[in-house]
């Protein structure tokens, strides 16, 4: 399902990628910590989901290479959808697939199993966008990639908490 | 529309797990069920319930995509993401795996039984659809292997009663074959969805083909014969299929599976938006140009994406489901008096 393992000593495609600011801490409201009322899914706590995964090449997460930002992450609790725009660092990265299906396994591990996770490139960032995306959508195609145990290894690398 | 299809039962048959297909055999007495547990359920009626009568485990080691049964009744056949298709022997209420088929070089999407019984289709990820030829001893041959989708191939069904074999893929394309001369070759394709087309199911004729998408569209097509009456021109002895009517506007995602009944001639649909489907032909429509009105929608049909629809061969409107979230459902469908 997706292109060559990363590390293997090969050189990197972008070896000098732009590194951006992480965000800060999410602030919490008194409303928030109050148990009585309903807390419903937003945007920032999706992207809090997401930001720490690492990027598969660099020793940098996904939020610090700006693959993902809290602006191209919707979420509607009501509706039970999210959906995720990922960019990919350059055009022609062969890590794409990876990282679209890193940020789906990782929703659809933490969020309750009634959402619709829909992940797909930033439109116009990646030379096989379509190809991608299309890839990404398939549920049958992602299920039988997570039986495949190497595969499943990376991802869970990307998902790691860093030491 | 209200109250046309209606719950009759629901059962965890996959447990944390998903469920991914079901087969009625041909009494209609028996339907099997598969998913990402790696096993195969076989359920019956007892009383007023459904139970489960076997298990069929240790045959696959990855997810069970598809089941399907033989005409006979008496061998079920497995097609797995570990690349291999079992097929299962029943008797009594046992199953044993008599033979399994290897040659597909990754995950197998579907198995169907053509009529007779003496062939049998696979097709796989590796973009190949395969024919097999069963002898009396059992014996699997394979008659055929053929490449002519460029993507993964995710369905196979067999024509109601000739040897003609259609396929649905991820390069968003319907490809139908038949026998020439020792060989199987590839009669038509059919193009006109715009993403992945994920099922296929006949009508009862066998002259109409529907097909559902990605796109979340289903299509219906139509087979015109040379030389027929409608004067739709052919371009070589085979016969040409032209899509008649796209139902569109109605699925909000994916359509996973349609099924078309044979007795009633209900066409159901199974969609990723969690919601069951039903439409039937407006009677006054013209038959080239036909109208279907949404005469059923269970919305929440399931707790996630529904993967399967299956009418029952024999009882007319009993219908069973499965989806993601593992679960099995027996739905009543009646025809609204007013459509």
């Amino acid at each position: 399902m997706v292109g060559p393992a990363p590390g293997g000593g090969s050189p990197l495609e972008n070896a000098n990628p732009l590194i951006y600011r992480r965000s800060g801490e999410r602030p919490v409201t008194a409303r928030e910590e109050d148990d009585e009322l309903p807390d419903s899914i937003d945007d920032r706590e999706i992207f809090d989901l997401i930001r720490s995964i690492n990027d598969p090449e660099h020793p940098l997460t996904l939020e610090e290479l700006n693959v993902v930002e809290q602006v191209r992450v919707k979420v509607n609790d009501a509706e039970s959808t999210v959906v995720v725009e990922f960019t990919p660092t350059i055009p022609h990265c062969s890590m794409a697939t990876l990282i679209g299906l890193s940020i789906k396994v990782k929703l659809i591990r933490s969020l309750p199993e009634r959402f619709k996770v829909d992940v797909h490139i930033t439109p116009g960032t990646h030379a096989s966008e379509h190809a991608v995306n299309k890839q990404l959508a398939d549920k049958e195609r992602v299920a039988a990639a997570l039986e495949n145990s190497h595969l499943l290894e990376v991802v869970n690398q990307c998902l790691s908490a860093r030491s | 529309m209200k109250d046309s299809l209606s719950l009759l039962a629901r059962i965890p048959a996959h447990p944390d797990s998903r469920c991914w297909f079901l087969a009625w055999d041909p009494s209609g007495t028996l339907l099997a069920s598969c998913g990402g547990d790696r096993s195969i359920r076989v359920w019956g009626k007892e009383g007023s319930g459904w139970v489960c009568k076997s298990v069929l485990g240790e045959g696959h080691q990855r997810t069970i995509r598809k089941v399907a049964w033989s005409p006979c009744g008496s061998y079920l056949a497995s097609a797995s993401f570990d690349a291999t298709t079992c097929i299962w022997k029943k008797s009594q209420d046992e199953f044993e795996c008599v033979t399994t088929l290897e040659g597909h070089e990754n995950e197998v999407k579907s198995v169907s039984w053509a009529p007779s019984g003496s062939l049998l289709a696979t097709c796989s990820r590796d973009k190949s659809v395969w024919v097999w030829e069963v002898d009396e001893e059992d014996e699997y041959e394979c008659v055929s292997v053929l490449n002519a989708h460029t993507q993964d191939v995710k369905h196979v069904v067999w024509h109601p009663n000739q040897e003609l074999l259609a396929s649905a893929s991820y390069d968003d394309t319907v490809k139908l074959y038949r026998e020439e001369e020792d060989d199987w070759v590839c009669c038509a394709t059919l193009e006109g969805h715009e993403s992945t087309v994920w099922s296929l199911a006949f009508d009862q004729s066998g002259e109409r083909l529907a097909s559902c998408s990605d796109d979340k569209t289903v299509r219906i097509w139509h087979q015109y014969k040379p030389g027929n009456e409608e004067g739709m021109v052919c371009s070589s002895a085979d016969p040409s299929w032209k899509c008649i009517c796209t139902l569109s506007g109605f699925h909000t995602r994916t359509i996973y599976d349609v099924a078309w009944c044979r007795l009633t001639g209900a066409l159901a649909t199974a969609c990723g938006d969690d919601a069951i489907r039903i439409f039937e032909e407006e009677p006054l429509s013209s038959p080239q140009q036909p109208t279907f009105a949404l005469t059923a929608h269970m919305p929440r049909a399931h707790s996630q994406d529904v993967n399967c629809v299956a009418w029952n061969p024999k009882e007319p409107g009993l219908l069973a489901s499965c989806s993601d979230d593992g679960e099995l459902a027996f739905w009543k469908y009646q025809r609204p008096e007013v459509c």
